[in-house]
């Protein structure tokens, strides 16, 4: 092994074998790219802070939802829960993020943990009921959104209006509104006082949830689930903790998704049928981002980046003359011509039984 | 004799059946103390209301029949609830003689693309049909400028959602119909074998000469079929085609076909526990909307009920090697 590895330049066979093992994630970051440059090309008002403010503010919500959906579909599985959970814990959020500053924090850190607590449960059910995720998250879903609707029976809320300004606007917004480092004012931070809060958000708690756990033996326990749960019994990995695991993640990130949604629109709504767009896109964004709905291929960082393809594709609409009644039809074609790339795979097979798994 | 032969039997797929059975039972005694105790009657009990149930839950009833001929196969159908609306908006468009023709048409088509993808293109059915529900309804919205259209359902379309013969509504016996025909493919013919196969193991089951391909074709489109036929139904029974109207038919479906002990892998099932399925879902719903439960109580017990019900019998092997 390592004279292999020896003979050729180490970084640059790794990043090689990186790209020839995750085609459909690099495959994913270049469409991103080509499709949000041209997209700023063709704005005109493209390059310009508020247009990537106000891009990353509607991205943020769906990219955790599909984060969510990749935790459960790396391990084989399928969260139909991820929306409604999402709109449970949009609806707590409504009612306790706002007051003083630290009913304000507690009223976060109760909605995030709403959501894990509830892809707990999910865990739960599915590990030591043995039912299958589709159906049994199918009927957890049904749960959450009547949990939201005893919370919230009608659309409402009112969310600190300062932390909505605040996380959805500029670190320098943001810096200002709490009169952070002289108000956003200090020479060090001008370099990044651009960046969208949103994004800043996005980034901070993939790098400090996913990337430190996937390095974990439960994290990799996954992965090893995804391929052949048989297998990763046989070997004597903790397959029952690890879905677990994934399944509370998974509710983690559905409830920063809600959270999110609260904080920016300032409400809560217990919407059964947004519940669903949500659930039916984090699907989409799985794909897209090169994760294999069999299990075992694919990061959560693939989902995050097919999220942002899917709203990429939305954005197009508001600056080219579309129809609006072409829109729809317009978005499902896209949908369906985009997750039609796997077909791709089916030219390749040399032997038909291949095709069977 | 029949007792040896019924006692193994009921071990397996027959189980579901029982309990489910079981279960409707429960909810009508319980629905009828509840009305004995608030009304001092029992209407749950009258053959008029559980007609009226029956009535509503038929168009639930011919899109769960098509929906487990998919899941029977491993698959799922997603497409549904805009097969059912795009069924319905051309029929009564169309109008005339031609309205229901042209419905089942639309579900034709719709079967055939969604089994070409999975079949031979092999994108997992999941998300296929959900691509094409989605193109569905940019069609229809683009068709109708996103407003109901105004046609109203044709009178034949009438007479078979809303109509009665000898007091039993016309809808019953298209559902019985349908189920009939379906019951008789999954049991006396040879493509009734080749969806068990295949839902057992494609690979298995293609080596050993079935068109596995073929198979799973067949089976999207009696999917289609059967949703565009319920959304025909649907629109004769409101009397026009509506927005979004099939929306509400996806997730029932699927949750009546799984109740009712079809395995959501496929390869396993009967037929008879979809139909129990069904009128378990629709009688659930009708006493929870006599006990005037609000909507979030609904969904809740709606979930509970499909997780206690599956924890029962639904439960799969533990993985050991």
């Amino acid at each position: 092994m390592s004279a292999i590895t020896a003979s050729t330049p180490p970084r640059a066979s790794a990043l090689a074998m990186s790209i020839r093992q995750n085609r459909g994630f690099y495959g994913a970051i270049l469409l991103l790219a080509a499709l949000y440059l041209v997209y700023n090309f063709i704005h005109p008002r493209g390059f310009s802070t508020n247009v990537f403010i106000a891009n990353t503010n509607e991205s943020v919500a769906l990219a955790f939802v599909a984060m969510a959906q990749a935790m459960t579909v790396i391990v084989g599985g399928l969260d139909l829960s991820v929306g409604a959970v999402m709109t449970l814990t949009s609806c707590i959020a409504s009612e306790l993020v706002r007051g003083e500053p630290w009913q304000i924090i507690l009223g976060c850190v109760v909605s995030v943990a709403a959501g894990a607590g509830f892809g707990l449960v999910n865990g739960l059910v599915i590990v030591y009921g043995r039912l299958q995720p589709i159906i049994a998250t199918l009927a957890t879903g049904a749960v959450a959104i009547g949990l939201a609707l005893l919370i919230r029976p009608q659309p409402g809320g009112e969310v600190d209006l300062d932390l909505n300004w605040a996380v959805t606007n500029s670190i320098k917004d943001l810096a200002e509104t709490y009169h952070l480092f002289e108000d956003g004012e200090a020479a060090w931070l001008q370099p990044i006082a651009w960046v969208p809060v949103p994004l800043l958000i996005l980034v901070t708690i993939t790098a400090a949830v996913w990337m430190p756990f996937r390095r974990t033996v439960t994290g990799r326990t996954l992965y090893a689930i995804g391929s052949s749960e048989g297998a990763a019994y046989m070997s004597g990995l903790p397959i029952n903790r690890a879905k677990l695991w994934a399944f509370t993640l998974a509710g983690f990130f559905a409830g920063c998704a809600g959270l999110y949604l609260a904080i920016q629109t300032g409400s809560g709504n217990a919407d059964i049928p947004q519940a669903g767009a949500y659930t039916l896109n984090s699907i989409a964004a799985v794909v897209l981002g090169g994760i294999s709905l069999l299990g075992g291929v694919g990061t959560v960082i693939g989902a995050l980046i097919g999220a942002l393809i899917l709203r990429a594709i939305s954005f197009y609409f508001r600056i080219l003359s579309i129809d609006p009644l072409l829109q729809p039809l317009v978005e499902g074609v896209v949908l369906l011509a985009a997750v039609s790339l796997g077909a791709i795979r089916t030219l390749r097979v040399k032997n038909r039984l291949e095709l069977f798994r | 004799m029949a007792n040896d032969l019924t006692l193994p039997r009921l071990k397996s797929d027959d189980l579901p059946i029982v309990i489910s059975a079981g279960f409707v039972l429960v909810i009508l005694a319980l629905g009828s103390i509840y009305t004995v105790a608030t009304l001092g009657t029992m209407p749950l009990l009258s053959p008029n209301y559980l007609l009226t149930q029956l009535q509503t839950g038929a168009f639930l009833g011919i899109v769960a029949a098509g929906m487990m001929m998919v899941i029977l196969l491993g698959h799922i159908d997603l497409s549904v609830p805009w097969t059912m609306t795009a069924a319905a908006m051309m029929a009564t468009t169309v109008g005339g003689p031609a309205a229901i023709p042209t419905g089942l048409a639309i579900g034709l088509l719709v079967g055939l693309f969604n089994g070409f993808g999975v079949a031979y293109l092999r994108i997992p059915s999941m998300i296929f049909t959900l691509g094409v529900d989605s193109v569905m309804r940019g069609l229809m919205i683009a068709h109708t400028g996103g407003f109901a259209p105004q046609d109203s359902a044709t009178p034949l379309m009438r007479y078979l959602a809303a109509d009665k013969i000898l007091g039993i509504p016309v809808a019953i016996f298209v559902w019985a119909a349908v189920s009939i025909v379906i019951a008789a493919i999954l049991s006396r013919t040879a493509f009734g074998k080749a969806i068990y196969a295949t839902g057992n193991r494609e690979a298995a089951s293609y080596l050993s000469g079935i068109r596995t391909r073929w198979v799973i074709v067949g089976a999207f489109v009696i999917s289609g079929l059967c949703a565009a036929l319920a959304g025909v139904l649907l629109a004769g029974y409101s009397a026009k085609a509506y927005q979004g109207m099939g929306n509400a038919y996806l997730l029932p479906a699927i949750a009546a076909v799984v109740i009712g002990g079809t395995h959501i892998l496929g390869g396993r099932g009967r037929f008879i526990g979809t139909v129990v399925g069904v009128i378990l879902i629709v009688l659930l719903n009708s006493v929870l909307s006599i006990m005037q439960m609000p909507e979030a109580g609904r969904q809740i017990i709606y979930g509970l009920v499909i997780i206690i019900m599956l924890l029962v019998y639904g439960r799969t092997a533990k993985v050991t090697s």
